[in-house]
């Protein structure tokens, strides 16, 4: 049966290219297998080149698969249900990229995309790892596109498929409006799309510029430890257990810089946008993308330990497997549903864990037994590392470093394994252990570029670091005897631990800036390492002071609040409301709600709040919003604004507005039987009904018959402060049934409508919501020298990238040496 | 032995020991009915809106009270209160994760969260909603099919 106005072809296609892309992936890998396993140098290139074809085959699928389903976002094809579900027409172009990955199939293609162009590097450059290499890709790839395959395999559904129709995918079914002589038993009419005007849009939450840009970052990240792992599962399968090192230090450099990069925007975008009141809150989703790269780092380490003294080769195969383990266990918990009552994101379970459990156990199992099976035959060092090198105490870093990723991922997973509830005080569970992992790694990264491989001889160490210890004593005194840092909320302890941690990230900043000099004569090429453990410092010393420092300015101190007794004996609380128009007592400033304004197509409203400082100093507006019973999402989903000096932001967010279902259902209806040119009295002025006007056609866009009739009374009102409005309240005459459509003047608190119209008599009804009072609540916070925080991930990524950029032309050099 | 494998050891022993103490201030998911049962202690009660009681929360009078009823499964009540700004959309939630302690014959909670069984499936629900509403509100978009720009 055909239905009227779908689009079907761009799904075909759709199909066609994922299947395509399955099928491609599984040749490559099959063709990168033989080739890798050949004996014969042309039958390795016989195989090889058709690993290339079908590798190529594949890019262009998966590039099609984007381009088809992107098309069918932009063109609002509703009858596709991910178009739907994660668009409407107000959705704004800039952010169709957003909705595109909003889904979770989306989001798979995202990441299979970024394989795509990494293994292309991977060809152009891979020389004799490229079959080896590019066969573990292909399967992981394969493996992926099962993940939106959406077919079934005896009765069992494998993926979920993004070209999917409405009306095949459920929803419709219980609309009987949509179905033959409206029985949900009966098939769908043939002009039901008809019906579906709109989408269900991206979540307002989401609408904003960093979920366009941080998702692609975050999967680049994500998608990127396939390389370091593909090279050890390759150096594993080829017995070939040291060369491929130099090849795979760029790849892990690069993983770590860009999943770094991804997990700190998303950082960045919790702090900015979303109402999270910080930009960090040990939440499951956050630590999962952070364990993979703490574990990629401490495999870049001991890469480093390897390839300097020849020790922690073993346990450099091990790191690489786990981190890409990680991305993948990862995205098991996000993406499952079992985390979901200790997490404040919504996690989206589309019934494939049995999957994705697969995927895992696939991915993790048989690597590790590799791993096992190959352990005593990986080279070791049979000579112990001397404690004055450097090897010794990089590797005691890594250690530690891996082992607080490991503590940090059990704690996350337990609840979803174990029958417990997470503590009392989450985030403090995580900062009383992390800090002593902050305070043992800043110091470490400081010390240890100061020591050579192998062996250190005394004098040389302290010649060189007594200068940069000094001074990093001088300035961490001065920052913690002037700094007032003083959070004692858990006690003098973790005070103390916290002005360690201070101390050592100030040691790791000025160390590692003073050993560009020092131990680099200046040579920022060769310095990628010490630029970016001086971020790493900076990350430290931001978090440390942020976290420590942070105030809420919102304590309600204003005359208003009439509390209620019983438990106001606690702390005050941390909300404020401001009544339009009245300047309140805010700690530090004076604060006015002075108005709101609403976006033109959109339930989206700006509020303008502005803050004086009592000093007469600072003055500056905020402009925090918030959607309002968004597309069925009942309730308010708020976004923060802030204000940035350089060493500090002044951040606020509303927390609560007056309801309005609440305030217009106390005023009634008044009526009255009116004439054209009447005039009525309301408590803020008058208003005049001009004319009425019956209609025999209305616009059906608000969704009625096309031969229903109307009544549309024009009414003047003007206020006593001379501003005039028009409201144009209907009565609808519709098969024998009349509804009433008052309309509102918002900034009057007046409804208007029309009971009945009898020639030019007309009944008026008209009401005043109780003049309620117009107010928001908000929370405020100050958040100082939060851009160190920011300033230093920015130098960590481009320390890393030099280093990458730096050990890749290493490589090229001595290829094209040999 | 060497110096590496004992501090390994140790760091090993460490995180054990970390992961005990953080297994030992973990806390426990509870009904209504257990969460009255261990006052003052510290619970996350799992428990619904009941819809069927006022929720108190006026911004103007106090913006950091709020209280209502929950509601569970076994059919149990108690009274929440929330010092603390009313959460967005209380009113749309499926289910509550409250986090808090029992205390003087009220639930004094320190943090709510909002739980869908999936917000996937909620999302759903929502926009089934909507078609469904506006499908019968509008029995006119039915009959006319009405090309889509």
């Amino acid at each position: 049966m055909g239905y009227i106005g779908e689009h079907l072809l761009p799904g075909q296609l759709g199909h066609f290219f994922i299947t395509l892309s399955l099928v491609a992936s599984a040749i490559a890998a099959f063709a990168y297998f033989k080739s890798a396993n050949a004996i014969s140098e042309p039958e390795a290139y016989q195989w090889k080149k058709l690993g290339r074809y079908a590798f190529f085959t594949e890019v262009i699928a998966v590039v099609s698969i984007f381009i088809t389903l992107f098309y069918i976002i932009h063109s609002h094809y509703f009858e596709y249900k991910y178009a739907w579900q994660h668009t409407s027409l107000s959705l704004e172009v800039k952010y169709m990229l957003a909705s595109f990955w909003e889904g979770q199939e989306g989001s798979f293609l995202l990441w299979i995309f970024w394989h795509c162009i990494l293994g292309l590097f991977l060809i152009r450059g891979g020389k004799a790892w490229e079959a080896p290499v590019m066969s573990i890709l292909s399967l992981v790839q394969f493996s992926l596109a099962t993940m939106i395959a959406g077919i079934y395999i005896f009765g069992w559904k494998l993926g979920s498929n993004p070209f999917i129709l409405l009306r095949d995918s459920g929803v419709l079914d219980n609309a009987p409006a949509l179905h033959m002589n409206f029985d949900v038993t009966q098939p769908m009419k043939p002009d039901y799309l008809a019906s579906i005007t709109d989408g269900n849009d991206l979540n307002p939450l989401l609408q904003n510029y960093w979920m366009v840009i941080h998702p692609p970052v975050l999967f680049l990240g994500f998608a990127s430890t396939v390389v370091p792992f593909a090279f050890v599962m390759a150096a594993l399968w080829k017995k070939k257990f040291s060369e491929w090192l130099k090849p795979a230090l760029p790849w892990a450099l690069f993983s770590a810089a860009v999943l770094g990069l991804g997990i700190m925007m998303g950082a960045a975008w919790a702090y900015e946008s979303l109402t999270f009141g910080g930009y960090w809150a040990w939440d499951p989703v956050e630590n999962a993308s952070l364990v993979p790269w703490m574990v990629m780092i401490a495999g870049i380490h001991c890469l480093l330990i390897f390839k300097h003294s020849g020790h922690s080769l073993r346990i450099t195969h091990l790191f690489f497997i786990l981190a890409f383990g990680l991305v993948l266990y990862s995205t098991f918990l996000t993406r499952s549903g079992i985390l979901g009552d200790t997490s404040v994101h919504a996690f989206t379970d589309l019934g494939m864990n049995l999957q994705l459990s697969v995927f895992l156990g696939l991915f993790v199992l048989p690597p590790l037994l590799l791993f096992a099976f190959r352990y005593k035959q990986i080279p070791t060092v049979a000579k112990e590392e001397n404690t004055s090198s450097r090897e010794f105490w990089m590797f005691v870093g890594s250690l530690v470093f891996f082992l607080s990723a490991a503590v940090i991922i059990v704690k996350t997973s337990l609840p979803a394994f174990v029958k417990v509830a997470p503590p009392e005080d989450p985030e403090f569970a995580y900062n009383r252990i992390q800090v002593y992992v902050a305070i043992v790694v800043a110091a470490l990264t400081a010390i240890s570029q100061y020591l050579k491989y192998k062996s250190t001889p005394g004098s040389f160490f302290w010649k060189k670091i007594w200068l940069p210890t000094l001074i990093s004593v001088i300035i961490s005194s001065l920052i913690l005897a002037f700094g007032n840092i003083d959070y004692n909320k858990y006690g003098y302890g973790f005070l103390g631990s916290i002005w360690l941690a201070i101390a050592c990230s100030v040691y790791a900043i000025i160390a590692n800036a003073a050993y560009i000099w020092l131990g680099m004569k200046g040579s920022l090429k060769l310095s990628g390492g010490s630029i970016a453990h001086l971020g790493f410092g900076l990350v430290l010393l931001g978090i440390l002071i942020s976290s420590s420092k942070k105030e809420v300015l919102s304590y309600n101190t204003s005359g208003i609040a009439i509390n209620f007794g019983e438990g106001s004996k606690e702390k005050t609380g941390e909300n404020l409301t401001l009544v339009k128009g009245i300047r309140t007592d805010m700690g530090k400033y004076w604060v006015t709600y002075e108005g709101s304004r609403q976006h033109p197509k959109k339930q989206l409203w700006y509020y303008d709040v502005m803050f004086e400082s009592k000093d007469g100093k600072e003055k500056f507006d905020l402009h925090p919003n918030a959607f309002i019973n968004y597309k069925g999402n009942e309730g308010l989903m708020a976004n923060p604004s802030s204000r940035h000096y350089w060493d500090h932001d002044v951040f606020t967010y509303i927390t609560s507005l007056p309801d309005p279902t609440k305030n217009k259902d106390t005023a009634q209806f008044k009526n009255k039987l009116l004439k054209i040119g009447d005039t009525i009295f309301y408590s803020k002025g008058y208003f005049i009904l001009e004319k009425v006007l019956t209609r025999d056609s209305i616009p059906t866009d608000k969704g009625f018959d096309p031969d229903s009739r109307a009544s549309l009374a024009t009414i003047k009102v003007h206020s006593l402060n001379n501003s005039t409005y028009t409201a144009q309240p209907l009565l609808v005459f519709q098969k024998g049934r009349q509804y009433s459509i008052p309309d509102t003047v918002i900034s009057q608190d007046l409804i208007v409508a029309i009971n009945s119209v009898d020639g030019d008599k007309v009944d008026m009804g008209y009401k005043e919501p109780d003049t309620i009072m117009q107010y928001l609540t908000l929370k405020a916070y100050k958040f100082p020298y939060i851009n160190l925080l920011w300033l230093g991930v920015i130098i960590t990524v481009t320390g890393i990238i030099i280093s990458m950029v730096h050990r890749s032309r290493l490589n090229r050099i001595s290829v094209s040496r040999s | 032995m060497k110096k590496i494998h004992i501090i390994l050891l140790v760091l090993i022993a460490g995180s054990i020991a970390v992961l005990i103490s953080f297994l030992k201030a973990s806390t426990t998911y509870d009904t209504i009915e257990t969460a009255k049962e261990k006052p003052g202690k510290f619970v996350h009660m799992i428990a619904k809106l009941d819809r069927s009681q006022p929720i108190e929360y006026d911004a103007v009078k106090d913006p950091n009270y709020l209280s209502f009823t929950a509601v569970d499964s076994l059919g149990q009540t108690v009274k929440v209160v929330y010092r603390n700004a009313k959460p967005d959309n209380l009113e749309g939630s499926e289910r509550l994760v409250l986090k808090g302690a029992y205390e003087n014959n009220h639930f004094e909670c320190k943090e709510i969260m909002m739980k869908c069984p999936s917000k996937y499936k909620d999302d759903m629900k929502a926009a089934e909603k909507n078609i469904q509403e506006t499908t019968e509100t509008s029995p006119a978009n039915n009959q006319t099919a009405e090309k889509k720009l």
